[in-house]
């Protein structure tokens, strides 16, 4: 085995109890556990919100066409209707379907209070009237500038309200399932592979990194996963598909797995 | 112990609970058949095993995937137990006999502001334009004095023709449009210090008494005070309530206390939603009346002013009086915020 040139551990980030860089926000529960939010940005938010105003729009015009038949009495309902669609057709869906319109479950987003719990009427509401004021000047300049600013991705209404705008996370069933279907395939076959002990001792990080690696081949292409095992050459000893299931048996000897 | 014999311990009972899950997410507790009701039962026992499971891999630090797999279900067992139900009907009346009032006593001092932000300006308009009638213009663009002055001329009324009740749902739709988006503004734009709110009161005083004054000093006064005492106790109450709701939100970024600002916001935004909500049915009323009631120009004017005078004295007396007394534990809880 050639010598190495660097110790493996500078390659790796240390203890994952460090805080983390990027927008994840960990929260403690009731419980006592940490549970993991990940607020989602301006790009994102900025696109949920022009999905919803284009639905908002077509619905108020398809209801406007629907009622112009009812002449005077029609004009009062639309009034009502575009009334309610203004400033409660976020409210709505946020309260009841999960915190999520369709412009946000269009991008995969939802809206929570800050403690992880579901939002409630009031909180939605205040956040929803508050978008007045994100709105402000033009095309919400104040929300765009509060969101960037705030380490979670807060506008003014947000702030208000406690509330966040975060990553569903919501698996998609379908790519799940293939997915899973290749999951159980590899696995079998690397669970065949068996055991291999450590050449040398690896950090906690380092270890997990490989058990995370080896569990996560299915979302990789197969030429991104032999890229990867040949950095670990060093570790390994060898490249390719050689490499790669060496990596796979330091993995399965971390995780338990006998073969 | 090494992570495959955990998982492989435990992968049904993540299974079972992630299946719980998209159950109970998928319906609220009411309308679950009676198996999974008795499921039901088990989901707190069951999600904290799960919070255990989870805090057991953070500490052996199991890799990644199991530990975002079992976050997710963490998650969504969490965002499950702690959803509020509550019974509608027992709010809405606490609501009213309760919150509202108190609420709106609580910030009394912002109520008095407004109130004076509100009819300072239009008592001053009013008495220069009693003084010097042409003032109007100033004030008010010609083109909207005159439809104000079309609105309300005796002589339309003098054949007691009513408006059709198409007509008047229109004019409901309008004032509920129109009014409470008004109302909303104040409010929300009470955010930038305060400022916004302070400049829609002191606006539609203008306009209030711009218009009273001038419809007063071309002879139309049976016809406006009689149109406008029938809603005038909800309507005008209700702008001057989302205003005070306003200048509070402002008031706590300027003066946020012994908190920081954010949380001094948010803690004065959570108190005075109940005021929004309030206001928000207020100006149902009004908009009701004013549509169905206050333009009939069949109802006599005696009669109008005798109804309107006792809207008048009723709302006095409910923000003076309803809600008051109550133990002080009960004096200590906010309204029906989060």
């Amino acid at each position: 085995m050639p010598a190495r040139e660097r110790p493996l551990a500078e390659l790796v980030v240390t203890s994952p109890r460090v805080a983390p860089v990027d927008a994840t926000l960990r929260l403690e529960t009731p419980e006592g556990i940490d549970v993991e939010l990940r607020p989602a940005g301006p790009v994102a938010r900025g696109l949920a919100i022009m999905i919803d105003e284009a639905i908002a729009w077509v619905v108020s015009i398809a209801i406007a066409i629907a009622l112009s038949v009812f002449g005077e009495a029609g004009v009062g309902v639309y009034f009502v209707v575009y009334f309610l669609i203004e400033w409660f057709y976020p409210v709505l869906f946020e309260v009841l379907r999960h915190g999520q319109t369709p412009g946000k479950a269009a991008l995969g987003l939802r809206v929570v209070s800050d403690d992880a719990t579901p939002i409630g009427w009031s909180d939605s509401l205040v956040r929803n009237l508050l978008r007045v004021v994100d709105f402000l000047p033009l095309g919400y300049l104040a929300g765009v500038v509060s969101v960037v600013t705030t380490r979670h991705f807060q506008r003014l209404g947000d702030l208000a309200a406690g509330s966040l705008v975060v990553h569903a996370d919501r698996v998609d069933r379908f790519a799940a399932e293939a997915r899973a279907a290749i999951r159980t395939d590899r696995a079998e076959a690397d669970r065949r592979l068996g055991a291999a002990p450590l050449p040398l001792p690896l950090a906690v990080a380092e270890r997990r990194s490989l058990v995370g690696f080896a569990e996560r081949q299915a979302d990789l292409s197969d030429e991104r996963i032999l890229e990867l095992t040949d950095l670990l050459e060093p570790l390994s000893g060898a490249t390719g598909e050689e490499g790669r299931r060496r990596v796979v048996r330091m993995a399965n000897g971390i995780a338990g797995v006998d073969g | 112990m090494k992570q495959r014999v955990f998982e492989e311990q435990r992968s049904t009972r993540w299974e079972e609970f992630a299946g719980l899950v998209e159950k109970l997410d998928g319906s609220t507790g009411r309308r679950l058949a009676k198996a999974d009701r008795e499921a039901l039962a088990s989901f707190p026992e069951r999600y904290r095993e799960l919070c255990r499971d989870l805090a057991v891999a953070q500490e052996r630090h199991y890799s990644l995937p199991l530990l975002d797999r079992l976050n997710r279900l963490a998650l969504d067992g969490h965002r499950i137990l702690y959803t509020r139900d509550s019974n509608l009907v027992l709010r809405s009346v606490r609501f009213f006999a309760w919150d509202f009032p108190r609420a709106v006593r609580r910030d009394g001092l912002a109520v008095s502001i407004a109130t004076g932000l509100f009819l300072v300006p239009a008592l001053v308009v009013a008495a220069m334009i009693t003084w010097s009638p042409e003032l109007v213009y100033s004030v008010i663009p010609g083109g909207r004095v005159q439809e104000f002055e079309e609105m309300y001329d005796p002589a339309a009324r003098v054949l007691g023709e009513n408006r059709d009740a198409g007509t008047d749902l229109a004019m409901f739709g309008f004032y509920i449009m129109n009014n409470i988006g008004i109302a909303f503004r104040a409010y929300a734009s009470g955010l930038v210090f305060g400022l916004g709110s302070a400049v829609v009161l002191i606006n539609n005083g203008f306009l209030l008494g711009g218009v009273a004054a001038h419809l007063v000093s071309i002879g139309f006064t049976v016809t406006f005070a009689s149109f406008v005492i029938g809603h005038g106790a909800f309507e005008l109450t209700a702008i001057v309530l989302s205003g005070a709701a306003g200048l509070r939100l402002g008031w706590s970024l300027i003066a946020p206390g012994a908190r920081t600002r954010w949380a001094s916001l948010r803690h004065a935004a959570s108190e005075t939603v109940t005021i929004v909500y309030g206001v928000f049915a207020m100006l149902v009323v009004a908009a009701l009346l004013e549509a169905f009631w206050s333009s009939k120009g069949a109802v006599l004017p005696e009669i109008k002013f005798a109804v309107g005078g006792t809207f008048w004295a009723l709302v006095f007396a409910y923000f003076a009086f309803v809600g008051r007394g109550g133990s002080a534990s009960a004096r200590a809880g906010g309204g029906d915020g989060r």
